[in-house]
């Protein structure tokens, strides 16, 4: 089986593709977010990894290609955000305003985790970015002298943690608007909660696209801030 | 060819965005100023909404799985994560509820507002 995957250059995209499609069928049969597809397809592959004895690397030389559609996909979700622009334009005061609010009470939420833990300032900065996409929470997490390889971790949690949770947790604060929705999901939960806001609808999707970028910006100076008070 | 056309573009822009990344010191990588340029484009009206827009639904469309993988390198990041756990799982499962909350609140308040 080690042998079949190393020298076979489709077998991560294929185990990765089929596992997904069974998370699908899974969620689709008893209609939960528990049942989440990218939660089912990377535990599934995991277990799959250990119990073959396969090594990550072996799996990514094929899986890599998936994850190289990422970039692309990101640079797409600019479209859905086209089609909501007159939304965009009625509304940019209160999209600024909820996104920066979301990036504060992130660092907030870091700085009393900061306080109760006793962590020390690099384990501090190492969470700080904890909310955004990895590539720039990574960079920050440096800059500030952190931990990346926790940091980035942290965030791949973070967004399927929040991909799952998202709709219970928007139901429960009563979050109705499909922007404020949208805004939620992407400033809290990155590109992967993004998955889950573009299921919701078409504002949802855009909404969370575009937090993305600006809750990643944001957080990239209010870090630098809040750096300096741990 | 039409879809061909479309990702020529979105590859372009992917390619722009890098760019943009290797000229400013910013941790910021090419996929946002790769958004923040399409969007830019599209605003401008350098690129029609139709020329991309079937591929870039299609990619859309597909993202979910494009985070399986990353998601399986958690399998090496244990022994790394394991140092600051009951931080990390707090972060995780505190914070981002209450960065949903905060955001979603105060959007909705200022558009209900905007509203009236």
């Amino acid at each position: 089986m080690k042998e079949l995957f190393a020298s076979a250059s489709f077998a991560g995209a294929a185990l990765t593709m089929l596992c997904f499609f069974i998370g699908s069928s899974i969620k689709d049969k008893f209609k939960s977010q528990v049942f989440n597809p990218i939660l089912i397809a990377i535990i599934t592959i995991i277990t799959f990894l250990l119990i073959t004895g396969i090594d990550y690397d072996t799996y990514n030389s094929g899986a890599k290609y998936i994850s190289w559609f990422l970039t692309p996909a990101t640079v797409s979700l600019a479209i859905p955000l086209y089609r909501q622009i007159e939304r965009l334009k009625n509304n940019v005061f209160a999209i600024l305003a909820g996104i920066f609010s979301g990036v504060v009470a992130s660092a907030v939420g870091i700085l009393a985790l900061a306080v109760v833990f006793s962590l020390s300032h690099p384990e501090y900065v190492t969470l700080l970015p904890k909310s955004i996409t990895s590539a720039i929470g990574m960079g920050v997490a440096d800059e500030l002298g952190g931990f990346s390889t926790i940091t980035v971790p942290v965030i791949i949690i973070t967004g399927i943690f929040g991909n799952i949770t998202a709709s219970a947790v928007l139901n429960f604060f009563k979050i109705t608007n499909p922007i404020a929705k949208g805004l939620a999901i992407g400033t809290a939960s990155h590109g992967t909660g993004t998955a889950r806001a573009i299921e919701l609808g078409e504002v949802e999707g855009a909404m969370s696209g575009l937090s993305i970028a600006v809750a990643g910006l944001m957080t990239v100076i209010v870090a630098q801030v809040f750096a300096l008070l741990h | 060819m039409k879809y061909i056309k479309q990702l020529a573009i979105i590859v372009l822009v992917c390619f722009a965005g890098e760019l943009v990344r290797y000229i400013v010191p910013l941790p910021v990588p090419g996929s946002i100023w790769g958004l923040v340029l399409m969007f830019i484009l599209l605003v401008t009206g350098v690129i029609k909404l139709e020329k991309v827009e079937k591929t870039a639904d299609f990619l859309v469309d597909c993202m979910p799985i494009m985070f399986v993988p990353g998601g399986v390198g958690l399998m090496r990041s244990w022994s790394t994560l394991k140092s600051m756990l009951p931080a990390a799982i707090c972060s995780i499962v505190l914070v981002t509820p209450f960065v949903m909350l905060v955001t979603g609140k105060v959007t909705q308040k200022l558009i209900d507002r905007g509203d009236r």
